[in-house]
């Protein structure tokens, strides 16, 4: 059977004429299992400079897996991952990188910083054995909760806020160092109607007008027709991945196993 | 003078109980933090194993407890880690095998009961001038470890994985933050014994936690919270003919207590006021304060930029 996989797979490798230290994201025959139970399936595409990819799938597809492989938090089992051509798992380079995690362990605790200490924490350049007594680059930070739309919860105790703001603050954080690649993983649950179209505003701002490369897990199907230029659909195996526009019904329903319909915009809309 | 400044034992032992006061708190936010407060009372019953080793091999105690705690420690941070066993599991088996060890060991040579009973509750009054020294250099390592790695140990307390991906050394940091855990355990050991340890390394923590924002504030509140209970501790030990563990520790439960009487009664007082508005709001309408209070939850996610 020839898989959307295979044709796909040998599109990116054409790419490796570019220099691989250009490419944030490169999956090499990428797998992943826990114990006996195989996560991710060779997976091979590849994040190219400025795209604004999103990584779909139904729950337990292996799509947070496939961004902690990327981060370079979990090891392949075998294949490999390259962000901007070094191997993952010995990254070095991470003032390229800003992630934003689903959501942090430390807000369910009494942790006592301040919003501004957290946004702080993207400021990092390294170790320094005088860090402490070092101003902090307050402009940067200042930028960064702006662009976030938390400037006024600048001084309030991280425990003592919403979800939402929660995860403003943690966009916040990923921004402060201005990334190349800015990872994503389903960085709005919790969030309203209103603070997802402020999202998807920044989102398209950072993408077109920094030229940030953008990965972003998310379930909103509409949002990502409508905001990505380009689309990974994961159930293990890599069923689909190519521009967001070529992303049909079929692709759709053989992700998450049942019918689907794609209602398109009407031609006078204008996709970026 | 006081009376109780005139003896060199008691210099002594308000002297050590200052050092580990100042200390162990300061350290312990990022235990607390990281729900890691059990650690504490495993190594240090893991250092009770190790003063037992060391009275049967009549070696220098301090330093196979500080030996068996650190050791013990990394291994519990690598099984985490390689999640060979879930993290509390790992701290019953090194409580529990650790206490049994330090059991057999005593039963097999009878003679140093008493030895080992000042270490389960602590022998402040003895510490010698060498004690001092030797608690004042792990003091000043530990110090200027959490000076040095500040930005760090404040990242991995947040989130290790995000902490990780913003380039620090996670596991190279928490190994190191595992054998300061054992050193700090097995200084705080001799003022308060090792029944109290993790009293002396949380409570301070959980009064600051509550009085203060900020976390490098939270970690200097810890340490002078330490230093104001071991030291009033002492003093009240002195005067009341008590022990000096239980006593310092009890200190810091009463102050734990006071704090959170205050927090409750202010979150009371707050509830109360908002209340009492609400009913003198009675007369424009019941509607406009409904709409007023979820309104504002509503809009609260809206109005940002």
């Amino acid at each position: 059977m020839v898989t959307d996989t295979e044709s796909h797979a040998s599109d990116t490798r054409d790419t490796a004429i570019v220099d691989l230290a250009d490419i944030p994201i490169r999956f090499d025959e990428t797998w992943y299992s826990y114990g006996e139970q195989v996560v991710v399936r060779d997976i091979n595409f590849s994040i190219t400079p400025g795209e604004f990819a999103a990584i779909l799938g139904p729950n337990g597809s292996g799509k947070t897996t496939l961004l902690k492989l990327a981060m370079g938090l979990l090891k392949p089992t075998s294949g490999s991952v390259l962000l901007f051509g070094q191997s993952a798992h010995t990254f070095k380079d991470w003032t390229k990188v800003g992630y934003v995690p689903q959501r942090t362990q430390a807000t369910e605790s009494r942790f006592p910083a301040s919003v501004k200490e957290v946004v702080g924490f993207g400021d990092y350049t390294g170790f320094s054995p005088f860090a402490l007594f070092k101003r902090a680059n307050k402009e940067r930070i200042d930028i960064a909760m702006e662009i976030a739309g938390i400037q006024h919860l600048a001084n309030r105790r991280v425990s003592d806020l919403s979800v939402g703001q929660q995860q403003r603050m943690l966009i916040a954080r990923s921004l402060v160092r201005q990334p190349e690649l800015l990872i994503m993983d389903e960085p709005i649950a919790g969030v309203d109607a209103a603070g997802e179209d402020q999202f998807h505003a920044m989102l398209r701002q950072l993408n077109s007008e920094l030229g940030m490369t953008i990965v972003l897990i998310s379930h909103d199907i509409g949002a990502v027709m409508r905001e990505a230029t380009t689309c990974a659909c994961i159930n293990t195996d890599i069923v689909f991945h190519g521009p967001v526009h070529q992303l049909d019904a079929q692709a759709l329903s053989k992700l998450y196993g049942f019918p689907v319909d794609v209602l398109m915009h009407d031609p006078e809309h204008t996709h970026r | 003078m006081p009376e109780v400044f005139q003896y060199d034992f008691m210099n002594r032992a308000i002297l050590a109980s200052l050092l580990v006061g100042a200390t162990a708190p300061a350290f312990g936010v990022f235990l607390v933090l990281r729900r890691l407060s059990l650690i504490a009372d495993t190594l240090s019953h893991v250092a009770l194993a190790g003063v037992a080793i060391a009275l049967l091999t009549k070696a220098a105690a301090p330093i196979i407890a500080l030996i068996a705690t650190s050791t013990a420690a990394v291994s519990i941070e690598e099984m985490r880690q390689r999640r060979l066993l879930p993290g509390d599991a790992a701290l019953a088996v090194f409580l529990y095998g650790a206490l049994a060890l330090a059991v057999v060991l005593i039963s097999l040579a009878d003679g140093f009961n008493t030895t080992l009973f000042s270490y389960l509750f602590g022998s402040v009054l003895t510490v010698s001038t060498s004690d001092i020294l030797w608690m004042a250099g792990l003091a000043a390592v530990i110090v200027v470890f959490m000076v040095m790695f500040s930005s760090e140990l404040a990242q991995i307390t947040f989130d290790p994985d995000l902490a990780q991906t913003n380039g620090v050394r996670v596991h190279t940091l928490n190994l190191a933050l595992a054998v300061l855990t054992g050193a700090t355990i097995t200084v705080s050991m001799r003022v308060v014994g090792v029944l109290l340890v993790g009293a002396l390394i949380v409570i301070p923590v959980l009064i600051s936690l509550r009085i203060v924002n900020g976390l490098t504030r939270t970690v200097l509140a810890s340490s002078v919270v330490g230093v104001l209970m071991s030291a009033s501790g002492m003093i009240i030990a002195f005067y009341a003919d008590i022990a000096p563990g239980g006593s310092v520790v009890l200190t810091g439960i009463s102050i734990l207590t006071i704090v959170e009487l205050f927090a409750f009664a202010s979150r009371w007082r707050n509830r109360h006021r908002v209340s009492l508005d609400s009913f003198g709001d009675h007369d424009h309408g019941h509607e406009s304060h409904a709409h007023g209070s979820t309104g504002g939850g509503i809009h609260s996610d809206h109005t940002h930029r």
